[in-house]
């Protein structure tokens, strides 16, 4: 129904979640034990975060899975809030996803009727709201680190909407991997380099110890004088080219025209002039 | 067994030089019992955006229907053309929007922006994946992955991605129960889009 109700008024926006498929679903499943939390792509991740003299520094592994299957090698999961304040993701792929892109709309609207930058305190707050709202359902945890008027900050948020201000912090499937790193080798007042280091080390540790984690080390700098350094893919250790490139392709394995048996071919001409007309069949 | 099983389904989208291909097999199923053998999956969105919907038949033609008049509406709206990264971020609000009570659909998106292949995928509540060189989705992404791993070459022409995806959609459909009876493989390029039907196993 609401799918008539949304669009007979499409000047007004849809808000918030909806509901109308859940009668549906909850019949279509009573006979099997699928959840869709089973199915959704999840990101078994190692995310890290850590202070250092001039700034934040954020690391991400790059490895999004389904099930025992892995769906992405090279995904982001360090997501954009602000200008000055980014938010690493681990849970269900598409809470990580869509929680900070609604926050990040937030801030934007919010430094808007301000005029003043966003602060990481009040990111904290809107994601701990949101989270808690919702009491664990939407399952994103995150770390989320930037800098202010008030200095470098790291906050780890648990999906039930708990969260802690702490020097450093790991979370996911392989934070367990990355802390052990952070607690032997992190010491206060690292240069920037030192803390860079030790964050692509816990990443790699969450990469190698932890089977939900893999691929590459995104890192993202954030400084106190306001730049951002945004290293996609850091490290590679895992790289796919040179593999891929000492497979010896048989001459077989190149198909030549004709070989699939087609039984209808058609043709459709696109339309020129970039004007299209509207799909109405 | 999961809702988004229940109808069987494989589907592959895979980038070539200039051009994209979108390859989805037509069986539609009652878990083992097969229903039809020229069901639907692959849709044209317009000229340079095709998606393809695996999961549960009914949802399959719902969303394929509101997405073309999303898509209508969002060109009438803001007079000019969709590109695919916009279509596919805005499947990806309408699957999320339903995040506690979906559709049981895990989409592919192929197209052409500005001559440049587009691929996205996403899982039933909208999160996305986008590569360049392929995607899978279905009911046997394993077999998918497999073929397309091993014969995906970067930059194919027209005819010669139309051969791979039909040989990596045949392939896999044949060791799935679920999905298979037959294929259809579009190709989408600049001047117009091909559409082939493949000869599958009925078995």
């Amino acid at each position: 129904m609401s799918e008539f109700l949304d669009q007979s008024t499409p000047s007004s926006a849809p808000s918030g979640f909806d509901f109308s498929l859940s009668h549906r679903n909850a019949t279509l499943s009573s006979d099997s034990k699928s959840s869709i939390n089973m199915v959704a792509k999840k990101t078994g991740t190692t995310i890290v975060g850590t202070v250092f003299d001039g700034g934040v520094v954020l690391g991400a592994d790059t490895r999004a899975t389904a099930g025992s299957e892995v769906a992405d090698k090279f995904c982001e999961k360090i997501h954009y809030l602000a200008p000055n304040i980014y938010c690493c993701g681990a849970g269900t792929a598409a809470d990580t996803e869509k929680t900070t892109e609604l926050i990040s709309s937030q801030l934007s609207l919010l430094r808007m009727s301000t005029q003043s930058p966003s602060r990481v305190v009040t990111a904290c707050t809107m994601l701990k709201r949101m989270l808690f709202r919702y009491q664990g359902h939407v399952s994103a945890a995150l770390v989320l680190g930037g800098c202010d008027i008030s200095g470098p900050h790291v906050f780890q948020i648990y999906p039930h909407g708990s969260t802690g201000k702490l020097p450093y912090t790991t979370m996911g499937s392989g934070s367990l991997a990355a802390m052990s790193v952070f607690e032997n080798e992190w010491k206060e007042n690292m240069s920037e380099s030192e803390a860079v280091d030790i964050v692509q080390k816990a990443i790699t540790a969450g990469i190698f110890n932890d089977l939900g984690s893999g691929s590459n080390c995104d890192v993202t700098i954030i400084r106190l004088d306001g730049t951002v350094e945004i290293r996609r893919g850091a490290l590679k250790e895992n790289p796919v080219e040179p593999l891929r490139s000492m497979i010896n392709r048989s001459s077989k394995f190149t198909m030549g025209k004709g070989t699939t048996a087609v039984l209808k071919d058609t043709f459709v001409k696109a339309k020129k002039g970039g004007e299209e007309d509207m799909v109405t069949d | 067994m999961s809702i988004l099983a229940y109808n069987g389904a494989a589907m592959i989208g895979m980038a070539g030089d200039n051009c994209v291909g979108i390859a989805a097999d037509t069986r539609l199923g009652a878990q083992a019992q097969t229903v039809a053998c020229t069901f639907q999956k692959t849709f044209k969105i317009s000229d340079t955006i095709f998606v393809g919907l695996a999961g549960l038949g009914s949802d399959v033609q719902t969303l394929s229907q509101t997405l073309k008049f999303r898509k209508n509406l969002y060109e009438l709206k803001e007079e000019r053309t969709m590109k695919p990264k916009v279509f596919s971020a805005m499947l990806s609000t309408l699957l999320y929007e339903k995040r506690f009570g979906p559709y049981f659909i895990e989409p592919i998106v192929c197209g052409l922006q500005d001559g440049v292949p587009f691929l996205s995928g996403m899982d039933l509540i909208g999160a996305p994946v986008f590569t360049d060189d392929f995607v899978v989705s279905g009911t046997c992404t394993a077999n998918l992955f497999g073929t397309c791993e091993s014969l995906y070459k970067p930059s194919q022409n027209p005819d010669e991605l139309f051969e791979t995806l039909s040989q990596c959609l045949l392939a896999s459909v044949d060791r799935d129960a679920l999905s298979g009876w037959g294929g259809v493989v579009h190709i989408i390029t600049k001047e117009g889009v091909r559409t082939r039907e493949l000869k599958g196993r009925q078995d």
